[in-house]
């Protein structure tokens, strides 16, 4: 075994691994990007039922009724807002008036059905796209230090 | 007064960091001895330096001094001991001092165990390790100052967000760091031996104990990380992909490949250039991590509130360390010969089958991870990557390695024999055909992987034991014998076995818990009963108690099977007031086959109450599992090879025993 033939070895078998790898990549990227969407984004161009994509804003005031596991709320961003579904848990941090970021799909009715929403550790956090949907929609006012 | 002690403490750390990151590298062109032992005394500075302000820090929040901005923010005069001490990282500021500690308690070790270390390796290593604290001494005290003043001081602080008012916070940070930061010692064994152009076995063996400390602590950090969302957060999951995951899980998948690398190095002489190149990468997904955490660009489900500004210098810290070393290692690399040579069926082909095979999969979460911010940044479209992704690409490139682990220790160097090997693990896949059997017959449905995993758990135990039944020769001579072989096992040995069947218990954790688990989500009246995974849950009812700082809402259930009781578990969910929120705490009975996992939500209004309650089999393994790894780690660390002064011991032991048969 020379050294010559030892690096083709080498070489021979990181390309198959990479290519597996570059292959299984571009299968995958395929149908699990998920695309964020604020509700005027929605407006201007609906997404078809059946999509997987993130929708994020800010929860409506007076928008929250739960009965038991079932919720309904509005995500707005201020300019526009949609109807949102979940099943499930209230997250903690979960209100009135503060940023939301939930995954699921549009309903045949023009309702999101949420199948996750995503929750945060933190009150004082704004996920980025929510802040930059409300920048967007001009109606951004930066939370005051203190 | 405590906050300018620890302010005078940081700046000091920085002057001597300057100079120990300057000086040494001088000294070693130059060949000048006393320069190059500079380098020693002033890591034992810094580390001194650092540590009188991170004390300074920890002073004020015990005392909750409020006139520091950082423990007005972070901090509040009512919370537990326990939390105003792990407060003291539980924010930015705080756990980049921590950070800075950690790296200048690592520079200091080198100095302190390295005494066997040429002079002029250990002053670059030494100096290198200087120059990474003045970058994070700078960003500590121009961006993230944890040593602020306010005045007035306010009367109370702001008190901790409740979620990290958890024994979790005081284990998890402190282990990833210690993961993280160690391998910047790898990082700067790898940048001082470009700079000498030489890398031999005996540079293996100095970093081989760092990078398995480090990887035994990042494994340690991780788990507890994931342990930690999976009974706070209060949504039974134990890992999501999430941007903040990955960032600490990529360090550890190409530590994974170095730990194994260096191997080569060490015995054989070869794979030199691949083993530098993976110490510089490693640390750079440390440094990666670092950024995503700390600046937010991505939308993670652990983020916390964060500040952009921090992120440029980051970014520009990256960028410099990244760029710097790879030019280094462009202009060096091509310069060092390899050594041994192998046939494609050999260990050394085993470890690099290993290697491609951890790297590309640190590459595929890697780019995952990153696409989102390059299409913000082409095309302005905000996508994330989910789970669907890292699944699909992940697991294809995880399997294979598992099923090569298994005849890695069985290849000898240089060249092996495959059929011999596949032979002598017949047993093994006899077992693998057992345990998918047994699960099809106990289970009878779930996914196609959910068996491969099953077969994949099998076939590692077996092979691991087996490998070991080998090495001591078991059935084949005395059991006394086998005993005495086992007993006389390197260190190294028992760590590699171990750590071994710690991956086996994860896999079996994962694939039971992720493909068996039961859920029934739904509002439930007191006095209930829903059965989960076969286990009988009735709900008695919710009452509302008053905690140290927070009020609860606690529910009872009682848990049984076939009528016996098993556990009786009280979820709650409290409301702090400072700061204002609520959060879930979940009452979890984990057992050896399975974990229950009780949620409460708010009432209906009509005396119910909202539940989840989850069946999760298996799923503790998961973390018992990597506790496994890291004790195997703690193992190959004690080995005899690398202690220091190992040579000196042994002559001891000889005289010893010499004496002891004169008289």
């Amino acid at each position: 075994m020379t050294r010559k033939r030892r690096r083709l070895y080498i070489v021979v078998v990181a390309m198959a691994v990479l290519g597996l790898a570059a292959s299984l990549v571009l299968m995958s990227f395929e149908d699990s990007l998920v695309f964020f969407h604020s509700p005027s984004d929605l407006v201007e161009k609906p997404v078809p039922a059946g999509r997987t994509f993130r929708l994020g804003g800010l929860v409506e005031e007076g928008s929250f009724v739960k009965s038991g596991v079932d919720i309904t709320f509005k995500v707005t961003d201020l300019a526009e807002s949609i109807d949102v579904e979940f099943r499930g848990l209230v997250p903690d941090l979960f209100r009135e008036g503060q940023g939301v970021v939930a995954e699921g799909q549009m309903n045949e009715d023009g309702v999101f059905v949420a199948s996750n929403v995503l929750a945060k550790h933190d009150e004082n956090y704004m996920p980025p796209e929510v802040a930059e949907s409300l920048k967007k929609a001009g109606n951004w006012k930066a939370k005051e230090e203190n | 007064m405590i906050g300018e002690i620890g302010q005078f403490g940081l700046i000091l750390a920085l002057v001597v960091a300057t100079l120990q990151g300057t000086l040494p590298l001088v000294g070693a062109a130059r060949g000048n001895i006393v320069q190059m032992r500079f380098a020693s005394n002033a890591a034992l500075v810094q580390f001194l330096a650092v540590t009188l302000s991170f004390a300074a820090l920890t002073v004020a929040y015990v005392g909750s001094d409020f006139s520091v901005v950082n423990v007005a923010k972070n901090s509040h005069s009512l919370k537990p001991m326990l939390y105003k001490i792990s407060g003291v990282w539980g924010n930015h500021e705080g756990s980049l001092l921590l950070w800075a500690w950690i790296l200048a308690l690592f520079g200091y070790a080198v100095a302190a165990f390295g005494r066997n270390l040429p002079d002029s390796l250990k002053a670059r290593v030494l100096a290198v390790q200087g120059l990474i604290g003045v970058g994070f001494l700078l960003f500590i005290v121009f961006t993230s100052n944890p040593f602020e003043r306010v005045d007035p001081a306010p009367f109370d602080g702001q008190g901790l967000n409740p979620l990290l008012q958890d024994p979790g916070l005081a284990f998890h940070p402190p282990f990833l760091y210690l993961g993280y930061v160690g391998l910047s010692i790898t990082f700067s064994f790898a940048i001082a031996a470009l700079i000498e152009g030489k890398v031999d076995p005996a540079w293996a063996r100095w970093v081989r104990p760092w990078t398995l400390a480090a990887w035994s602590f990042l494994t340690l950090g991780i788990a507890l990380g994931s342990w930690w969302a999976y009974y706070e957060l209060g949504w039974g999951g134990w890992w999501f992909w999430d941007p903040v995951e990955n960032a600490s899980f990529m360090p550890w998948l190409v530590s994974t490949a170095l730990l194994h690398s260096a191997i080569v190095v060490e015995k054989r002489d070869a794979l030199k250039n691949w083993t530098i190149l993976l110490a510089i990468i490693a640390f750079s997904l440390s440094l990666l991590g670092t950024f995503l955490v700390r600046s937010g660009v991505l939308n993670s489900v652990h983020a916390f509130a964060s500040d952009p500004a921090r992120g440029v210098f980051i970014l520009g810290f990256l960028f410099v360390v990244v760029g710097g070393s790879l030019t280094l290692y462009a202009v060096r690399a091509p310069s060092m010969k390899g050594g041994g040579l192998f046939a494609p069926i050999s260990r050394e082909g085993a470890l690099v089958l290993n290697n491609l095979l951890l790297s590309t999969a640190a590459a595929t979460v890697l780019l995952g991870t990153l696409y989102p911010i390059f299409l913000d940044a082409i095309s302005g479209a905000k996508v994330s990557v989910g789970p669907p992704y890292f699944n699909s690409t992940f697991l294809p490139l995880a399997i294979p390695l598992v099923i090569a682990l298994a005849f890695g220790p069985f290849l000898p160097w240089k060249r092996g024999d495959l059929k011999g090997v596949l032979s002598r693990l017949k047993l093994a896949l006899s077992f693998v055909v057992m345990i998918v059997g047994v699960t099809w017959w106990i289970v009878d449905d779930g996914p196609i992987l959910a068996f491969v995993g099953m077969g994949l758990f099998a076939w590692l135990v077996a092979s691991v034991l087996t490998e070991l039944g080998d090495r001591i020769k078991l059935f084949r001579t005395s059991l006394r014998q086998s005993l005495k072989r086992f007993l006389n096992l390197p260190r190294s040995a028992y760590g590699m076995t171990i750590a071994h069947l710690g991956v086996a218990m994860v896999v079996l954790g994962i694939t039971a818990s992720e493909a068996w688990q039961s859920e029934k989500l739904g509002v439930m009246m007191p006095g209930e009963t829903v059965t989960v995974g076969g286990y009988d849950f009735q709900f008695g009812g919710a009452e509302r108690l008053k905690g140290p700082n927070y009020d609860i809402l606690r529910g009872s259930f009682k848990a049984s099977k076939d009528g016996v009781l098993v556990a009786e578990l009280d979820p709650e969910q409290r409301v702090y007031q400072s700061p204002p929120m609520e959060t879930t705490e979940a009452a979890i009975w984990p057992m050896m086959s399975a974990d229950l996992y009780v949620v409460i939500g708010e009432e209906d209004g009509k005396g119910g109450y909202a539940t989840r309650i989850y069946h999760k089999p298996f799923i503790s393994w998961i973390w018992f599992g990597a506790i496994v790894m890291f004790i195997g780690g703690g193992f190959s660390l004690s080995d005899r090879r690398f202690r220091i002064g190992a040579a000196k011991a042994r002559k001891k032991t000889i005289e010893k025993q010499a004496k002891a048969a004169g008289a």
